[in-house]
């Protein structure tokens, strides 16, 4: 009787085991979009797939998400998630798919570079601005506590890097002199989480004077009470969020690319605090090409003007060698393992805890 | 009679001769290796595998790597004092719980597994509010070494604690009332006739506040500010490999962890074996 009840015990949790493997099976239901992402941009996924249910492509369709940080959503689908849109923080985890040939090649080909949502890097600040925070310039003060994101484990955080070196070279200055000034940027740095998520965190507990933070993020911390005042330096950098549909995913996950970036779409990241994709003139807004008034923006700073222009707005696929960071990956992010060189940032960093220590 | 039935009906007694197990401890044994291997020994092999990938050079190189061997420094040491403190401070709160009566007591006791059943996140969000800048009570230790230490203490609190004070309970102070009878000092009572039946138990539990000390990232990762050289931890470098593609050396850095530990937990078992015997 015992040992029957064992054996019963054990097949039952067989059984249990093969469902959860079968339950694959009963996926590739072709209305069915399984959207993985980067955490951000989940409030606007959210209103745009409401919307979209409403067009006759999308009659009927039903989502599966899964949002998180960005290069785990990405090592997750190279492993194996099931997904039919992918919506990342930066391209490299995009180029990730490519390499494990789920993701056309072709994807960055279209007009719109294979970017679905942008923004700006901006400079979050205490309140009433205390240290006169106006610039990149005024973070190498003595005395100015940084807080921002690991370039090195978290790919996001590579977008504030960038935004500090190209104050410099894209000012003028020698890659000498920029190399000076990420040393001292990060020789300021007193918290360095592994996400943004954690450095707005940080920031918010008290750490740090300033934080290095992206206008949608301020904004949309604002649309839920925990904002903080934001400057935007006069030299910035636009960061663009790739979006992908995987190789074998079903023809209404094309659709619902096409309506991610229709006016509709647009609209809705806008209300979340993106900056419309703008092919015509990246970072500016068209207003009546995503159907708002300006006033349509909560949490921005200024509520008739949410998104400022920005004097000299940087760019990669314009400054930095194109979109898919080939141009400055390896010199600024190189992890000096495995082969790679010693990128700069990456050494800045790990000089800024020498000297302190 | 099929083949199968008559192998089952000889089978317990050949067992009997060679391994003392019957039928049904066989199958327990059976259910327990399937479970350990698939839970346990599989993902444990996978991360060894991985790290053997890189070959000898690749794993010595990514330990080496100066950030990463200042992160395994300073994560090994604080486990260590972390473990040290534990040892003293967890055998007197389990003492106090067992022996003594006051008020409050019961209260006292749920509270000690506070640090098991927060989520390790939630506990780094009261850390950081508690010994952030904003700290109300003026003690600033975030984005320091310290940080480390203060948030590995947390979360291995109630591991010495929870697994003396069984025993403790079992100890009938009777035969500490007989030893102190024969002329036994307090002090002599306790090395020799109290100490020796609580080392197991503590071996234990230091052992476990050690291990959970080394692999922790969620209760420090927003208080310690990961400054290279400074206040990062192992895990933090693992997962700086991670997002660099770099898997190899991610689990070089793990393999060594584990090592690390495992060293720990034979050398605890070996001292409390001599305790234990000399008692």
């Amino acid at each position: 009787m015992r040992r029957g009840l064992v054996a019963g015990a054990v097949a039952l949790g067989m059984l249990g085991l093969s469902a959860c493997g079968g339950s694959d099976a009963a996926e590739g239901d072709d209305k069915t979009i399984s959207i993985v992402g980067f955490a951000v941009p989940e409030a606007a996924n959210k209103n745009i797939a409401d919307e979209f249910v409403k067009t006759d492509e999308g009659k009927g369709a039903s989502f599966k998400t899964s949002y998180g940080a960005s290069g785990d959503q990405s090592r997750a689908v190279a492993d194996g998630l099931d997904a039919d849109y992918v919506h990342f923080s930066v391209s490299t985890d995009v180029q990730r798919l490519v390499d494990a040939e789920l993701v056309d090649p072709s994807w960055n080909q279209g007009e719109n570079k294979g970017i679905v949502s942008t923004s700006v890097v901006v400079l979050g600040v205490r309140d009433g601005n205390p240290k006169d925070i106006q610039g990149w310039d005024d973070l190498v003060e003595p005395g100015v506590g940084i807080v921002t994101a690991n370039p090195a484990s978290s790919g996001a955080a590579r977008w504030n890097a960038l935004a500090a070196w190209g104050h410099i070279t894209e000012n003028g200055g020698s890659e000498e002199e920029a190399t000076e000034f990420t040393e001292k940027l990060f020789a300021n740095v007193v918290s360095l989480t592994n996400s943004g998520r954690d450095a707005t965190t940080s920031f918010l507990q008290g750490n740090g004077d300033v934080l290095l933070a992206y206008e949608n993020e301020a904004i949309l911390a604002a649309q839920n009470g925990e904002g903080f005042e934001y400057v935007i330096p006069e030299t910035t950098l636009l960061i663009e969020n790739p979006g992908a549909v995987l190789e074998d995913s079903a023809p209404v996950a094309q659709d619902w690319l096409d309506f991610v970036l229709s006016k509709e779409g647009q609209k809705q990241f806008a209300l979340t605090g993106f900056r419309p994709v703008n092919t015509a003139a990246p970072g500016t807004v068209d207003w009546d090409a995503v159907g708002l008034e300006p006033t349509d923006i909560k949490g921005a700073p200024v509520a008739d003007d949410p998104f400022p222009e920005v004097p000299n707005l940087l760019t990669l696929e314009q400054d930095f060698g194109g979109g898919d960071w080939s141009g400055v990956a390896d010199k600024l992010f190189g992890t000096g393992e495995d082969g790679q060189s010693l990128g700069i940032v990456t050494d800045a960093i790990a000089k800024s805890g020498k000297a302190s220590s | 009679m099929s083949v199968s039935e008559d192998v089952a009906r000889r089978a317990p007694a050949r067992r009997t001769a060679t391994h003392d197990l019957t039928r049904t401890s066989g199958i327990g044994l059976g259910v327990t290796m399937i479970w350990f291997s698939l839970l346990v020994l599989v993902p444990l092999a996978a991360v060894v595998a991985t790290a053997a990938a890189g070959g000898l050079g690749g794993f010595w190189s990514a330990i080496s790597n100066e950030q990463t061997a200042a992160a395994i420094k300073l994560t090994v040491l604080s486990a260590f004092a972390v473990t040290v403190v534990n040892i003293v401070v967890g055998t007197t709160i389990s003492w106090v719980l067992v022996r003594d009566g006051f008020p409050g007591k019961k209260l006292l006791e749920l509270v000690i597994d506070i640090p098991f059943a927060l989520p390790t996140i939630v506990a780094g969000l009261v850390l950081v509010s508690l010994y952030g800048n904003d700290s109300p009570l003026g003690l600033h230790v975030a984005n320091t070494e310290y940080s480390v230490f203060l948030a590995f203490l947390f979360v291995t609190l109630p591991f010495v604690v929870r697994t003396v004070q069984p025993v403790l309970e079992q100890l009938d102070p009777e035969i500490e009332e007989a030893a102190a009878s024969l002329g036994a000092s307090r002090l002599t009572t306790f090395r020799r006739v109290v100490l020796p039946a609580l080392v197991p138990a503590i071996a234990a539990g230091a052992a476990l506040s050690f291990a959970r000390a080394v692999g922790e990232y969620g209760s420090l990762v927003l208080l310690s500010g990961n400054l290279p050289f400074r206040s990062e931890v192992t895990s933090v470098r693992i997962l700086a490999a991670i997002e660099n593609d770099n898997r190899s050396s991610a689990a070089a850095i793990a393999t060594l962890l584990l090592l690390i530990s495992l060293a720990v937990i034979v050398l605890l078992d070996v001292v409390q074996r001599r305790v234990a015997r000399r008692g």
